[in-house]
């Protein structure tokens, strides 16, 4: 089988930004040249002479176009990444340049145009470049099979079965209504409630999920870690299997998941959701620290009343 | 198949005469045992038009597609959901009620979505894509300036929503005013405001053009009103503003 990467004329890692747009004299923004621009997209445009920026590229594909067949088909992947995926990363690139989001990494920018539930113009695209660099990245010819080692070993312990896992994984995604994705995570984060302290914390209140998302919208801003994603927009397997979704998505299990990906992320996840909570502890043993030390300056303090007479 | 064709909705009452009867008098129907009930579910309309008739503007394929497998699961789930509702209520079963929400939203939307769809589109040698005139053309310079900026106007928003959905141009029945609205997923237009009433609808979820189309959604829009049945929107215009 050849493996030649096909890839469509990428862009470079960095190139000049375009110009920012003529300045109006009574926009007030000629009196803040020196200071950062705020812009419809939320962002703030830095001044002209910022000029070099590093731009988002599409990244290649892993696998040459037609590898994927006849699963996913040459065309499908012609269209989906070449199409689909590549809009999203121009327009991302257009509409963070000159931005205080520019040369920012993916994840961040994300993030930040989420905006906590508010998204800006520019989200949509960010997210979609992430998710689609995720599921390419998720996919290989001759995938599927099992899991194995500590991956399997979640699976089983927070799903019953590896089957049932996939059960629940195929039901997110024939349920997502309209466009989406369905996700596998490792859901390893504590709610930010201030007051509210697990007393007994342990690697077991870390667990694998299975989720579905609309449209954009993925785990990151739920402050999970995903490991596995099915792209169930409309476009991802119309031409392969019209609108037989379900079929896709027995496919891609079947057929096309790499699970030695997947069971990489969890590794990364749990390395960070340990690092995660060793800083926390750490945090919690110096705040216990000061206080006790609060503590005994009161006992000490000469005018309290006390049985010394 | 005759069935479909001579009725528009069908009694499940009816369909129950061929199920057994029991001890108690009570009929059997599919798994459970019930009362005989008059529910009312759906059945997918005919197009008044050959799958092949609106080519070369949407081709055969898609409108087969579309009818027989889309807007027929959309009923079928309707239909399910409808079963359900109506045993959850029997029951006085809240929690059921609640839960089934989604999915009649979901899948009636789709119904009520798609049935107005087919009415929407035309052949063009039957009329598909000739402007309105009179009261609905006048109305649309009113609200719009020109049937030009009105179609530019839902292109743009037809093409700028994210993910799947519908553009509508739709009627205010208390100001009688138009204006273009979109809704997400199967949502009908009346979830934009109790008093709109769909005039036109175009389908912006993918499984509505990819297949010819493919990504390129504005060339879709564009070419759609070709085939766009101007006639039904005026006669539901001069209706509801009579």
């Amino acid at each position: 089988m050849q493996h030649q990467v096909t890839s469509f004329a990428s862009y470079g890692a960095f190139r000049t930004s375009t110009p920012p747009p003529p300045i109006s004299p009574f926009s007030g923004a000629w009196r803040n040249k020196t200071r950062g621009i705020k812009t419809e997209t939320g962002g703030t445009r830095l001044p002209r002479h910022a000029a070099i920026v590093a731009q988002l590229e599409l990244k290649p594909l892993p696998y040459s176009l037609d590898c994927l067949e006849p699963h996913m088909t040459r065309q499908t992947l012609e269209l989906h990444w070449g199409g689909h995926h590549r809009a999203h990363v121009v327009r991302l690139n257009n509409l963070i340049a000159g931005t205080d989001l520019d040369g920012k990494g993916l994840e961040d920018i994300l993030l930040a145009t989420y905006n906590k539930g508010n998204p800006l113009p520019a989200f949509v695209h960010a997210a979609q470049v992430w998710n689609h660099d995720f599921f390419w990245q998720s996919i290989k010819p001759n995938g599927g099979g099992h899991p194995s080692g500590k991956l399997m070993e979640l699976i089983e312990r927070d799903f019953g079965s590896f089957d049932t896992m996939l059960e629940n994984f195929k039901q997110a995604a024939v349920t997502q209504f309209g466009s989406g994705w369905a996700w596998l995570a490792y859901k390893a984060n504590k709610l930010d409630v201030g007051n509210a302290v697990n007393p007994c914390p342990s690697e077991k209140d870390n667990r694998l999920v299975v989720l579905k998302s609309p449209n954009a919208i993925n785990p990151l801003i739920w402050n999970y870690a995903p490991l596995l994603a099915v792209d169930v927009w409309e476009h991802a397997y119309y031409l392969d299997y019209e609108n037989r979704r379900a079929d896709f998505v027995s496919v891609f299990v079947e057929k096309l998941v790499s699970w030695e990906v997947v069971s990489h992320r969890l590794r990364i996840a749990m390395e960070q959701a340990a690092e995660r909570a060793r800083k926390e502890t750490r945090e919690d043993d110096d705040e216990e620290a000061t206080r006790s030390d609060a503590v005994e300056m009161y006992l000490d303090n000469e005018s309290d009343d006390s049985e010394t007479e | 198949m005759a069935f479909r064709t001579l009725l528009a909705k069908k009694t499940l009452a009816l369909a129950s005469s061929f199920a057994p009867v029991s001890a108690s008098g009570d009929r059997w129907l599919g798994a459970s045992l019930h009362r005989v009930r008059t529910l009312t579910v759906a059945s997918l309309p005919d197009l008044p038009y050959d799958y092949g008739a609106l080519e070369p503007i949407i081709s055969g394929e898609i409108m087969k597609i579309h009818h027989q497998k889309h807007h027929q699961t959309y009923i079928t789930n309707y239909n399910n959901a409808l079963e359900k509702l109506d045993a959850a209520i029997a029951k006085g079963d809240a929690s059921a009620v609640v839960q089934l929400q989604s999915a009649i939203k979901f899948n009636g939307g789709g119904h009520v979505n798609h049935t107005i769809f087919w009415q929407n589109l035309k052949p063009t040698n039957e009329g598909g894509g000739e402007p309105p005139h009179s009261t609905l053309g006048w109305a649309i310079d009113t609200n719009f300036g020109s049937l030009e900026a009105l179609i530019q106007k839902m292109n743009a928003e037809g093409a700028a929503l994210q993910g799947s959905g519908w553009v509508w141009l739709a009627l205010d029945k208390g100001s009688k005013k138009l204006s273009v609205e979109t809704t997400a997923n199967q949502d009908p237009l009346v979830t934009k405001g109790a008093t709109l009433v769909p005039l036109l609808g175009i389908d912006v979820w993918e499984h509505a053009y990819y297949l010819q189309y493919k990504n390129v959604r504005p060339d879709y829009l564009k070419s759609v009103w070709k085939v766009i049945n101007w006639k039904y929107a005026s006669e539901v215009y001069d209706k509801e503003t009579a």
